[in-house]
Parts: C-alpha cells; structure tokens; sequence
C-alpha cells in the first residue's frame, strides 16, 4: 500500500495530471511509515499544490482570454477533478493513518477549504454559469446524458402544472355547476393531484444532489399520494356504477320523454277532432230546419275540412233511386240520378264507417272535370234517415230502415292532400249528428201536428160536455115533475077502477072496468119503468141487499110465469147446478125482476119449443165477452143466469138495439103482448148495478135465441132459515109408503131394474112393457109414470100426449118422468115438448131417484137434471 | 166357524174387486146390490139371470138376421143390441155394454163383417159374466150357509 496504492487509484480515476515531481514525491514516499510524513513534507506538498494551482490559473486566464471555451472548460474539469482526486486522496491518506495526527487531518480538512480552492469553485462555477448562459444563444449543446435529465425535468415540471391545474378547473367548475353530490369525492381527487403534483414537483430537486430535508419532504408527499390514492381508488369503485347508471337513467327518462311528446301529440290531434265536431254540431242543431240543417251541414264540413265540393244524395221517393239534393258550391245543382244499386253505394250504405270512393264514379262527378291533373280524394258516408217508429225506448240507433242518404266530399284537386284518420272520424260523427238532427226535426213536426189535433179536439168535447149537461137537467127537471103530477091522476084511475070493479056492474060494465082496470096499470107499470130507468141512470138507485134463498127465487119465478107457459103450451125447465150457493146476498127483489123479465120475453116471443132456464155458477167463461172478466172473490161468486128459448129468434144485426130503450124491431109484432120494449133496457141497468154483464145470443130469425146474463152476488155464511125450510131430500123424511107408480119399459131388465129400485125406496110399483098396456093400465092413482124413451121412435113420447090428454085436470094427471140413457139436448127438449115433467138418465143410481121422486113429488116439476 | 166364514167372506170381497177391477161390472153392479134387502135377498141373482136370458135371446136372434148376407135386416139387429145395450148398462155389465156400443157403430154403417164379430165378442163377453156370476153366487150360498153375512163391498 501506499504509493502504489494511491499511484493505482490515480490510474482509475484517470487523472491527467500533470503533477510536479513534489508530487510524485509525494507519492514515493515510503508508505512504510506514514508515521513519517511529517508536515513538513505536509508543507513542501502543499506548496507544490499551491503552485500548481497558480500554474493553472493563469492557463486558464489565458484561456478565458483567448475565448477558448473549450479549452477553459477541460482546463475546469479536469482542474477541479484534480482537486476532488487530491482531496479524496488526502482523506484516504488520514484515513488510513492508524491515528492521525491532528494536524494532518487539519491540514486536510484545510486543504479541502482552502479559499483558493474555494475560490476555484466559485470561479468554475461562474465560468459555468457563464457558459451556459452564452451557449443557450449561441451553441446549446449538452452532453447527451444530461440532455435526458433535461427533458425529465421538463416533462417533471409541466406534469406538475398539469397536476395542480386540473383540481382548480375541476372545482371552478363545480362551483360553477349547481349540483354535484359526489363532493367528498372530489375533494379526495382533488388531493390525490395535487399531491401527486407535488411529488413530481419536488421530483424537480432531485436531479441534483439534495439535502436530506428535501429527501423528507420527498418522502412524505408520497406516503400522503400514495394513502390518497388508494383511498380515492377504493371509493370510486363505490361511485363508479351510480355514474353509469346515471347515464342509463338519463336514456330511460329521454325515452320517455318522447314517449310523452307522441302522446301529447295525438290527444292534440283528438282535442282539435272534438272541437271541430262540437263546432259543427252546434251549428248543426241549432235549427230544427230540414234543409237549413242539411245546408248549414255542407257548409261547416267543407269550410272546416276545406272541401273543394260537397253533396249529398238522398233517396227517391221509390227508394230505387238517389238524387242529387244539395252541393255546397254549386248553386242550382242539376238533377242528377244515379240508381242505387250501384256496387260503389251499396259498399258505402254496407258499413257505418266513411269509405274511400274513386272520384270517378258516378257519385263523385259532380261538376265537369276543369282541367286539372289529379282530382283530389272522395270520401262517401252514409246518412241514416231515421223514421220516427224506429225511436224504441232501449233501442238506439237500430238501424232497421234501409233509407240512407249519401253524402260525398272532394278534397281540392291538385292539392295531394290526403284524408287523414281523424278527418275520416269527424266525417262519421257528423253523418251520425246529421241523422239525429234531421229525425229531430221530423219529431217536432210531427208533435205540433198532433197538438194542434188535440187542442181542437179538446174545444169540441168541452162543448159537447155542456151541451150534455144540459139536457140532462133539463130532462130531470122534467121527470121529476111528471113524477109527481103522472102518478097521482094514475093511482087515482087505478084505486077508483078496482073500487068500481066491487060494485054491482053489467057484464058489459064489468067488461068495460075490467079493460080500463088493465090498461091503467099498465100504464101504471110504465110510467114505473120510465121513472125507475131514469133514477138508474141518474145512478141514484141503490141495490137494497139482504140474504134470501137462490132457489126459492127461481122457483118463484117459475111458478109466475109457469100459467102463461102452460097455457101457450110451452114447457119449461129449470135446471140449477148442483153447486150454486143456496143463501146468497143480493138485492131479491130486483134479481127476481131480471129473470122475470127475461124469462117473460122468453115466453113472450115463443111460440112454440120449450124454454130452459139454467142457473149456474161461472169461472172465467170463454163465452163472456172478451171485454168482461169474470174474477171470483172470496164470499162472493158470479151466477150466471141462461134463458134459451125456440122462439122466434133475433137478428143478429138487431141484438144491440135490444137494450136501448124503447126500441123494439120490427119482427115482433105482437103488440098485443104489451110492454113498452123498456124491459131489456132496465134489466141491464140492473144487472150493471150488480157488477155483471148480460147479453143476448141468437143464430138469427126463427132459431130461437138465448139470453144470458151474469151477476155478482154474496155468499152468506149462515143458511138462515127464510120462510118455509125447503131444503131437499133427507131421505128419511120422505116417505114414499105406498106411492104407486107405473113404470114402462120394452127392456125387461131394466124393467126389473127399476121396479127394483122404486120397490126398495117403498113405493107401490106396476110394471107395464108397452104403451098400450100403459095407456090401459094408467090411473090416477099412479102419482109417478116411468117411462122408457130409449128405444128409437116417437111412440113413447105420443104416450105423454095422450095421458095428458087422459087427464084433463091438472092435479089428477100423474107426472111423467122420461127415462132415457142419453141426455141430450135434443131428447131434453123433446120431452119438453111432450110435456114431460122430467129426464131421467138410465141407469138410475139409488140416491138419484130417491131425490128425484122427492123433488117430483114436492114440486111437481124436475127441478135436478140428470 | 168363524174363521171359515171370515176366509169365505175375504173370498167374496176379494172376488168381487177383481171383478171390477177386470171391467167385469161397474157401478150399476153395486146399485143393484144396495137394492137387495131382507125383502128380496135374490133380487141380484133374478136380474142377472133375467139379463143372461135376454142376452141368449137377442144374441141367437141377431145371428139369424146377420146369417144371410145378401139381406141382412139391420133394423132388427140394431133394435136388438138397443136393448142389449140397455140391459147391460142396467146390471153393471161393464164389458158387454161396452161391445154393444162398438156393435151399434157397426150396425148404423151396416157392416156385417163388423157385426158378426161383435155378435161373437157379445157371446163371449156374456157367457164369461154368466161363469163368473155364478162363482160369486156360489160363494155368497157358502157364506149364507156357514152362517155368516154377505159383506158390504165398497168400490172406490
């Protein structure tokens, strides 16, 4: 070690030294003992250096003055190399001195901060300086290594700036903005640059050689980015996808904008639609005018959808044919038909709906074509004309006519407009409108005309009325005048008569009495009949009810008119259904005026044939008349009442004239029968006051005619016991014991049947076979004679002749009772006609003939039929 | 005793119903037998075999007049199953009557083929009455005999 050593470093550093000998002396010290360097060699070094560095300095002055740059440059380096290398070497050198003497590392240290050497420093550094600043201009020439640290310096500082630049745009911005809600984050990015900012900042300074203070701050700029940064990063990761999704957010809500835009757009179009037809509406029915409507119909559409033409077709009055009744430009349209059959009309009159047309076909050439190139779009809908029968309550509009009209409108030729859908929607309103309009006003045409109708009706019934008034005072003022003044001079001619009548007269006397006896009561009897009619009339008659025996009165009945019968030698029936109500609730004496009277007519207008009266309880019959319902209540039932007789009939024609009053027809001649025609008229007037109906059937002149009549009586609870109790056949009661009959009949088992049948009930029983056996046999001892009419031929019935011609007096004469298998109308009548007292229907139940003899027996006529 | 009297007697009602039942009688039938008392206890059986005898009578009548038939006398034959008609409907025979109706419309249109072969059902229809009476006849002499009463039958 030692010179070699420090020879050998010398070598390594490269040194151009051009180092005196001293130097070299230095060197060939004997590194043996370093010990013996002493200062003094210290001292010869030094002031050997010493030398050198003035040697060099004026070189370098030369240099400088000689503008060698270079030259001055190399000088500098390797000068100052030379002091680096000597210096390292001194320090080395006391380095390995095992125990430096203090000077030497003194000396060293001296060395190091010799003032020349310091002096050298600054004076390489101005020449630097100065270099540098004159080879910008003129020269800029860097070695290449130091070129690279230029460029990073730059880049350094400019990324720096850019650093500190972007947080201050970023927050001028958000300030700037109104909302931002990810703040904290920005303040974290915000810090994330800047101190990254900050550390190529002072990456700046480290290019050269630093303090320790800078390596520090250094250190902590990045500790701090780097915390920031991870921070930052980790809360971006929560961010990031909220602002991706505000972005998708923000795509759905412009959809939906649009969305809205092309919904606005179209109630728009709706809303212009509805206007334009509230419009043309009102306009339309704000007159009740057939053809203002029509007119004014064709005026709004084409001023409102800007119709080159408009018209409308109606329908003939053949309804094969529509006609050209209204256009909107033309002023006197020509009469103009087209039939309509057509395909093009028959497609419009098929939908509700308004049809496209060709504008050539015969509906749509309306005016002759004026030389334009393209005629505009026809449109054709149909008009329902509504008659006023299709106006149902729940039926609207059932469009059950066929009558339309036809409405055409042009769009303006050459225009290329087109229909547009809402255009077609106000064409179909407005035709559906039209038709209502139109209705409307034959509606109210209609109902002026009828009230016109009615008003004058109304006039003319109010006169009418007072003029009825009238008459009727006027006539009760009569009546009630001739009430009074008629009866008294009657009832005086009547009493004073019959007193007469007592005396002793003269048989022409009494004849002459007796006649004025006769006509004053019928007068008598008339004069009643006008006066009650007209109290009827006047509805001031009352019904006067009371409980009485139904069949009580029809035998009554029976037995009054039963003289006159007998003596114009009619028979008649009675024939009572089994169920009608024994005591019933009624006004007696009127109902027996009613069947008086009917049945009177009855053998009033016959002459021959036998008259039956029925008495039954109806239902709803089908032979009422269609306008009288026949309800049963509770305690009260409906008797119907039939009269049917063979008499001279009625002509049908004539049946309503029956029941006014005073009329009579002219086929009744027997005016010497009396009756003034009024009792018909009363007793319907009776049997309307009894809630009932009567009527009168006839199949003409000489068929007889029948008479019914129905009324409405109560039913009473209590059989009370009126009069004599007639109540039929408890058996026991009646004692047949002895009764002798005869019994006649071909058949001998029914013969025997019979005799049976009598014998068991205790009558005394002779069994003939033959009619003349009966004829010889018969006695007036026989009360009762059976006989058989079974058998075809007329003989039997003779048989009742001939005992009634037997037996001349009434009381003597047995009756006589048919027994027969068949009831029929016909064989009722002809035993009628025979004289028969009654119609036994074979085979005869015990009970049954049992009532039948009792009935005989008490009433000597048959009542019950078989 | 009294249990053969009371089997003879179900017998009887038994009997009867099914009589009527089978359209053998009807109501007439039982009229006639409330005309039976103490006072004519064969008042039934002398009518039914007066009616037995009548039907014999007529029946051989008709069939003479319906034998040839180029002149059939239609009158005789319709006077005939008149009274036939009459008889039966006053005893009760139900099915005879019924004959005689069917053999009246042939009678009124003058078929002969129509009226012999009623002729022949009237036959029939009456002869089998006639056992069947008799039946009901014997049962009731068996009651009387063993000493019971004939009992009342009532016919809904």
């Amino acid at each position: 070690m030692g010179v070699d050593f420090l020879v050998g470093m010398a070598n390594l550093m490269h040194i151009q030294l051009t180092l005196e000998p001293e130097l070299k002396l230095l060197y060939r010290i004997n590194a043996q003992s370093w010990k013996d360097i002493n200062v003094d060699v210290n001292h010869k070094v030094e002031s050997r250096l010493k030398l050198k560095f003035l040697e060099l300095e004026l070189k370098l002055l030369h240099c400088v003055k000689a503008h060698s740059w270079k030259n001055t440059e190399i000088l500098t380096a390797n000068v100052t190399r030379a002091v680096e290398t000597i210096a390292l070497l001194l320090v080395t050198m006391v380095m390995m001195l095992p125990t430096p003497s203090s000077s030497c590392s003194s000396s060293v240290v001296s060395l190091s901060q010799n003032p020349k050497s310091i002096r050298f420093d600054s004076f390489s550094r101005s020449v630097s300086n100065h270099m540098m600043e004159v080879c910008n201009c003129i020269e800029p020439q860097w070695p290449a290594d130091e070129l690279l640290m230029k460029y990073q310096y730059i880049s350094d500082f400019f990324i720096a700036v850019a650093y500190f630049s972007i947080p201050l745009e970023l927050i001028y911005f958000v300030k700037k903005s109104a909302v931002f809600p990810y703040r904290w984050v920005l303040v974290q990015f915000g810090a994330f640059i800047v101190l990254c900012g900050a550390t190529h900042l002072i990456n700046l300074w480290t290019f050269t050689t630093h303090s320790r203070t800078v390596a520090l701050v250094m250190t902590t700029a990045k500790v701090l980015t780097a915390v920031v940064s991870c921070a930052t990063a980790l809360m971006l990761v929560h961010i990031i996808p909220d602002l991706l999704s505000v972005k998708t957010r923000e795509l759905f809500l412009k959809n939906k904008a649009a969305e809205l835009d092309r919904e606005m757009g179209l109630i728009r179009t709706q809303e212009e639609t509805g206007r334009h037809v509230r419009m043309l509406t009102h306009e339309i029915r704000s007159t009740l005018d057939r053809h203002t409507i029509l007119k004014t119909t064709l005026v709004e559409l084409g001023r409102t959808l800007a119709l080159e033409e408009c018209a409308l077709w109606m329908p003939t009055r053949t309804g094969l044919e529509l006609q050209l009744s209204y256009t909107l430009r033309q002023q006197h349209p020509v009469e103009y038909t087209v039939p309509i059959q057509l395909p093009v009309i028959n497609q419009v009159f098929g939908t509700s709906r308004a049809v496209k047309i060709s504008p050539n076909s015969p509906v749509a050439r309306l005016r002759p074509v004026s030389g334009k190139y393209l005629l505009g779009e026809v449109v054709a809908v149909r008009v329902p004309l509504l008659h006023l029968s299709n106006f149902q309550i729940n039926d609207w509009p059932e469009l059950s006519t066929k009558r339309y009209a036809l409405m055409v409108l042009m769009l303006p030729s050459d225009s290329a407009r087109q229909w547009h859908v809402h255009e077609l929607e106000l064409v179909e309103v407005v035709a559906d409108q039209v038709a209502v309009a139109l209705s409307h006003a034959a509606i109210l045409e209609e109902s002026m005309r009828a009230r016109d109708l009615l008003m004058e009706q109304n006039v003319a019934l109010d006169i009418a009325r007072r003029e009825a008034e009238t008459a009727i005072r006027a006539r009760n003022d009569f009546l009630a005048v001739m009430n009074h003044e008629m009866r008294t001079p009657m009832h005086a001619i009547i009493a004073l008569s019959s007193l007469l009548q007592e005396t002793e007269l003269t048989p022409e006397q009494r004849l002459m009495v007796e006649t004025v006896l006769k006509s004053s009561s019928l007068l008598a009897t008339l004069m009643n009949d006008v006066l009650d009619l007209s109290r009827l009339e006047d509805g001031s008659l009352q019904l006067e009810l009371g409980t009485f025996n139904l069949h009580t009165l029809f035998r009554e009945v029976l037995n009054l008119i039963k003289p006159i019968a007998v003596v114009k030698k009619l028979p008649i029936t009675l024939n009572l259904a089994p169920d009608l109500p024994e005591f019933v609730v009624g006004d007696e004496k009127r109902l027996m005026q009613i069947i008086l009277n009917i049945v009177g007519n009855a053998v009033k207008f016959s002459k021959q044939g036998c008259i039956s009266v029925t008495a039954l309880v109806t239902k709803s019959d089908n032979r009422a008349p269609p306008d009288f319902f026949v309800v049963q209540t509770g305690s009260h039932f409906y008797l119907r009442v039939k009269v049917k007789d063979l008499g001279a009939g009625i002509n049908p024609q004539d049946i309503p004239k029956l029941f006014t009053k005073f009329a009579q027809t002219q086929s009744l001649a027997t005016r010497s029968s009396g009756g003034s025609g009024l009792g018909l008229a009363i007793s319907k007037r009776f049997v309307n006051l009894m809630e009932g109906n009567i009527w009168i059937e006839s199949e003409g002149v000489g068929k007889g005619c029948t008479a019914i009549f129905d009324v409405k009586l109560g039913i009473s609870n209590e059989s009370k016991q009126s009069g004599i109790p007639k109540v039929p056949a408890n058996p026991q009661h009646v004692n047949f014991a002895g009764l002798k009959v005869l019994v006649m009949d071909e058949n001998g088992v029914s013969r025997m049947v019979t005799k049976g049948l009598l014998v068991h009930l205790g009558c005394e029983v002779t069994t003939v076979s033959s009619t003349e056996e009966c004829l010889r046999v018969v006695s007036h001892e026989h009360r009762v004679v059976f006989m058989d009419v079974c058998t075809p031929g007329v003989e039997n019935y003779q048989i009742a002749l001939c005992i009634h011609e037997k037996f001349t007096k009434r009381h003597q004469r047995p009756l006589l009772v048919a027994l027969t298998g068949n009831t029929d109308k016909s064989t009722k009548e002809k035993c009628m006609s025979f004289g028969l007292d009654g119609v036994l229907l074979k085979p005869v139940s015990l009970d049954n003939m049992r009532n039948v003899l009792s009935d005989l027996l008490e009433h000597r006529v048959l009542y019950e039929a078989m | 005793m009294n249990t053969v009297v009371a089997q003879l007697q179900r017998q009887f009602q038994d009997y009867l119903v099914s009589l009527y039942q089978q359209g053998f009688l009807d109501n007439q039938f039982t009229e006639l037998r409330k005309l039976q008392d103490e006072g004519t206890p064969d008042f039934v059986a002398e009518v039914v075999s007066l009616f037995f005898d009548d039907c014999s009578k007529l029946i051989n009548s008709m069939s003479r007049s319906l034998e040839r038939p180029e002149n059939v006398d239609f009158k005789q034959v319709d006077s005939g199953v008149h009274q036939l008609k009459g008889s039966s409907s006053s005893v009760g025979a139900r099915r005879v009557k019924n004959v005689c109706i069917s053999f009246k419309e042939c009678c009124d249109v003058q078929n002969r083929e129509g009226c012999l072969r009623c002729l022949q059902q009237v036959d029939y229809e009456y002869k089998m009455l006639k056992t069947k009476l008799q039946d009901l006849f014997n049962l009731e002499q068996q009651i009387v005999q063993a000493g019971g009463a004939i009992p009342q039958v009532n016919i809904n």
